[in-house]
């Protein structure tokens, strides 16, 4: 079991806050956690496109080829620059 | 009044009058105020986060403040850049920032870039600063910032805001933290520069992470723990705050192993 949870404007595209995902096989990574979710439609491939997103893996700031196992908690963030 | 110390040191009578409620905190005290008095900071930006932290650190009373912004006042602007007025309307925001400071402490030293700073020019604004602010809004310039702020050995602190969401992180690569590109390694394409203006933004969510600029800045010059090796995730729609643990990466392109010299 995975369990995902999207921040501020994602939340909103997505209309989604939080998700939970039996644990499959094919789901052993950050970027393979996003292609699976990108699979869910449009929205959510778009969402989930941008380069600069940023994930945590228990609060902790992954990267693409960081792995996940059963019980992980992982972020998705949007990139914010303005000011 | 005479200016005369009272208490052994570089505090006038006035100025233990003026920064008494901050003096007061234990610890903060008289020597976090002359620390502050003797501080030097780059702000960069004077716009949604800039002017709140331009505001509280003169009113703080750091030594010297120096202000870079290319931009002039729009109209638009008012709503959460409440460091300018509308009499700053066409005047470069450092410039207004400026005007604004020196009447709020005439004891703050002020330096005006009204450009924005970017190669030989920003390493010089950097030079001899303690802290570079950075209230910048793209990430073209968060990147020549921490590229700079790097190559001088000067901690950057950081914060981005946009629509009701926020973002602030202090880099100090000194202690082997992590720098800005190790959050976003990536040049990302889209430039949120006319962020404020597509996605929309409102005027206390800039407030509240400028604030936290200034708030950090003052914990950091007084020598009191700030946030450290952490991202602080603000949704200000909910409230939800997330922190987000930060690790230097080996192969940064700006401050690892995948850094051209």
């Amino acid at each position: 079991m995975l369990r995902v949870l999207f921040f501020a404007r994602l939340r909103e595209q997505l209309g989604c806050e939080a998700l939970e995902l039996a644990s499959e096989p094919g789901i052993d990574s950050i970027a393979a956690l996003r292609a699976a979710l990108s699979e869910r439609g449009p929205v959510w491939k778009e969402a989930l496109a941008d380069a600069n997103l940023l994930a945590a893996v228990n609060k902790s700031l992954a990267e693409p080829g960081t792995p996940l196992v059963s019980g992980d908690e992982v972020a998705f963030f949007p990139p914010v620059t303005g000011g | 009044m005479s200016g005369s110390p009272v208490v052994a040191g570089v505090l006038t009578e006035s100025e233990l009058a003026r920064y008494s409620r901050q003096i007061l905190l234990p610890d903060f005290d008289i020597a976090g105020q002359e620390t502050l008095g003797r501080a030097c900071v780059l702000i960069v930006g004077l716009g949604g986060l800039g002017s709140p932290a331009a505001l509280y650190l003169a009113a703080a009373g750091v030594g010297h403040l120096r202000l870079a912004d290319g931009d002039t006042v729009e109209l638009s602007n008012l709503q959460r850049q409440i460091v300018h007025d509308e009499a700053s309307l066409g005047v470069n925001k450092a410039r207004s920032a400026a005007q604004r400071l020196a009447a709020l402490n005439s004891t703050t030293q002020l330096h005006v870039f009204e450009e924005r700073l970017q190669g030989r020019a920003l390493a010089v604004a950097i030079a001899g600063a303690d802290l570079v602010v950075d209230a910048s809004d793209s990430f073209a310039t968060r990147y020549a910032l921490n590229r700079a702020c790097l190559e001088a050995g000067v901690p950057l602190l950081s914060a981005a805001a946009v629509r009701l969401e926020g973002q602030l992180a202090l880099f100090d690569t000194r202690s082997g933290g992590a720098c800005y590109r190790c959050l976003y390694p990536l040049a990302a394409a889209d430039d949120q520069r006319q962020a404020c203006a597509e996605s929309g933004v409102l005027g206390p969510v800039v407030g509240i992470l400028g604030s936290l600029l200034a708030l950090e800045a003052v914990k950091y010059l007084a020598g009191m723990q700030t946030l450290q090796d952490e991202v602080l995730m603000l949704d200000l729609r909910t409230l939800a705050q997330y922190r987000l643990r930060l690790q230097r990466r080996p192969e940064c392109s700006d401050c690892g192993s995948g850094a051209v010299p």
